[in-house]
């Protein structure tokens, strides 16, 4: 038991006493939230510009609460010169520009932006069917349309992310940390010296996952502490604390994936170059970079086998979505069987010599 | 009871290389025992195969009538191991390095402070194993090695890199020890310090031992002339040819030499003539014995 403990000790100063491993696997993933952060939530980048040329009466004659409305995704800014208004369409600083002739209203598009010109003839075409309506004496149309996000009201990117980043920081500062030191311990004769001492192989291991979960929870505090701030406005779900057993299995698994690479791997470079060939493509395929909701099917069955991917979904399900402790289950049960086969495989690779 | 150590034809090959071809010997308790053997005699093999960390193609080794192979944790307790290349944890200070590996076996941190004086590191414990020079993470090491006192001690080249006065400090520490009834084996290139600290070696190359015994008595075998030198010019080398019968001289212009193994009718001689300056008188040491053993040719 001492032996645990001290080795911990020792294990833990010199992760936080080395600055390039706490960079790497405290700030650098951190730096992703915040780009991440900052590109997909700055306000009005989901906004459509257009210009608006003379006066138009099915936008003027808005009353001011469906203009607040519209104004949440058309930016319309009024200008008189109608060449220079087309010339912004053409040079694609504008998506269109809109004016009124006669009763004819007219949106001028460019065909290198369809998408964003669909979305201001969609929005047009409701306008002018509105003015066609009360023109004809409608005040009560026989349908309306209430369009309802599934999520909460508050989804922004930065929901999806945060579960998404910090699986993958937990999955390669688990990784890295037990490869790093099965190698470095190996190649420093540290192991060697450990074998010569009557402290258990069980305690050698241990000390590697006390240490890396302790790592993982200052991870997370630091993750969901920066996503809260209010630049970034994280809101988590009253169970968010039930990512903890989640996020210690999953610790659990992605160190064994380290022992594993650091048991077959005979210098800190290949060890690292196995880490990161096994870590960067599964964070990829596994949702924690993006949704995968738009992926072809045959990559979300791939996705499906990848450990990050459960960690990651489960993470969301709990932190985000208001799911509660009993919906982590199969994937801690899942984490924890990858666990015990890939550790199990990595008992039979062990060496503490490399001669 | 057994010897403290008992080594039995042991045998050890690395695919074609034989590095260690059927070695016994024994090392009583209290013993301080050397190995010694030019680089790839079979030295470190042996000392690896004694301490459990590789296990024997043949032969039998036990400690304390123990087998070391497999690992066996009855045995770990009472032996202190110095490994060749040091074994630090990274980042830690020499005084957290001490502490973490005394508190494996169980040994308190005010112990493990008190080696670290020992070894004269006091001044040095806040420092990392990093910033620390050779010779003090050797005695770092070895201080690590004894910190739980263990009743066997294996050192692979303790004093390697170290300075003279290094050296001295730690043939004291080590003396010191074996004298508290510790059995000590060491592998060394030095042999004035095999010299000077062993009971008994074993003098091994290309994986056998060629002589094993108390350094003197090996010393005294060689039967090696002694030889007495006074400061050239002393006398002339003619007469000096026909000083006493029997004896080679030589002369390189430093030095007038006489090699002969009854020493004392060329001593009265010189004396009588009073051609005394710079008088000295050299016996064979364990290096005579050791080159005289394995070659004096260079090997790489």
């Amino acid at each position: 038991m001492t032996g645990l403990l001290s080795l911990s000790a020792a294990m833990a100063r010199g992760f936080f006493r080395d600055r390039t491993a706490l960079f790497f696997t405290i700030l650098f993933p951190l730096m992703f939230l915040i780009i991440f952060g900052a590109l997909l939530n700055s306000p009005g980048s989901s906004k459509t510009e257009v210009v608006q040329i003379g006066s138009i009466a099915a936008l003027d004659n808005l009353p001011a609460d469906a203009k607040q409305q519209l104004s949440d995704v058309l930016e319309v800014v009024r200008v008189d010169d109608r060449a220079a208004a087309l010339q912004q369409v053409r040079d694609g600083d504008v998506a269109a520009a809109l004016e009124q002739q006669g009763d004819r209203v007219i949106v001028h598009f460019s065909a290198a932006d369809q998408v964003k010109a669909a979305t201001v003839h969609g929005i047009m075409q409701a306008l002018v069917q509105q003015g066609n309506l009360a023109a004809a004496g409608v005040t009560k149309p026989a349908l309306t349309l209430t369009s309802q996000q599934v999520e909460d009201e508050s989804l922004k990117a930065i929901q999806y992310m945060t579960p998404g980043l910090l699986g993958w920081a937990i999955a390669s500062g688990a990784t890295f940390g037990a490869a790093l030191t099965l190698v470095s311990w190996r190649q420093k004769k540290i192991l060697r010296r450990l074998r010569l001492s009557p402290v258990p192989l069980v305690s050698v291991i241990g000390a590697r996952v006390s240490v890396s979960v302790m790592i993982a929870l200052v991870q997370s505090a630091v993750f969901v502490g920066v996503a809260l701030l209010p630049m970034f406005g994280l809101q988590l779900s009253d169970q968010w604390y039930a990512f903890i057993p989640l996020m210690i299995v999953g610790t659990l698994a992605f160190l064994s994936i380290g022992l594993l690479a650091g048991a077959a791997a005979k210098t800190s470079e290949a060890a690292s170059a196995i880490a990161n060939l096994i870590v960067l493509p599964m964070a990829f395929l596994s949702g924690a970079f993006f949704p995968l909701d738009n992926a072809p099917k045959w990559l979300q069955q791939i996705s499906d086998l990848l450990p990050l991917k459960h960690l990651v979904s489960s993470m969301q399900d709990v932190m985000v979505r208001g799911e509660g402790f009993t919906a982590t289950l199969p994937a801690i049960g899942i984490l924890a069987g990858f666990s015990i086969v890939v550790s199990g495989i990595a008992a039979l690779l062990f060496k503490w010599d490399d001669a | 009871m057994p010897p403290t150590i008992q080594v039995t034809d042991l045998r050890k090959a690395y695919g074609e290389l034989v590095a260690v071809d059927g070695v016994s010997f024994e090392v009583q308790t209290g013993e301080f025992f050397g190995i010694l053997g030019p680089n790839g005699a079979g030295k470190t093999t042996t000392l690896e195969m004694m301490e459990g960390l590789r296990q024997p193609d043949a032969g039998q080794v036990t400690l304390f009538g123990e087998k070391p192979w497999p690992r066996n944790p009855k045995l770990l307790p009472r032996i202190g191991v110095q490994l060749q290349a040091s074994a630090f944890f990274e980042r830690l200070t020499a005084r957290e390095q001490i502490r973490t590996f005394a508190s494996l076996y169980g040994v308190s941190a005010k112990k493990a402070d008190e080696w670290l004086d020992r070894v004269g590191l006091s001044d040095m414990a806040g420092k990392r194993n990093e910033d620390l020079s050779g010779g003090q993470q050797q005695r770092l090491s070895i201080a690590c090695a004894l910190a739980h006192e263990p009743d066997l001690v294996f050192l692979d080249e303790p004093t390697s890199g170290l300075d003279p006065q290094a050296r001295r400090n730690l043939w004291d520490v080590l003396r010191d020890i074996n004298s508290q009834g510790r059995t000590v084996v060491l592998t060394t290139h030095y042999l004035d310090e095999a010299e000077s600290l062993c009971d008994r070696v074993a003098i091994m190359d290309h994986g056998r031992i060629l002589e094993s015994g108390p350094p003197a008595a090996l010393v005294r075998d060689l039967d090696a002339p002694t030889r007495i030198s006074v400061e050239t010019g002393t006398m002339a080398l003619d007469a000096a040819r026909g000083l006493v019968e029997g004896v080679e001289v030589e002369d390189d212009g430093v030095s007038l030499t006489f090699a002969t193994r009854t020493p004392a009718p060329v001593l009265s001689a010189l004396a009588e003539r009073d051609a005394l300056r710079g008088l000295s008188v050299r016996g064979a040491t364990l290096e005579d014995v050791f080159l005289h053993l394995t070659g004096r040719e260079y090997r790489a």
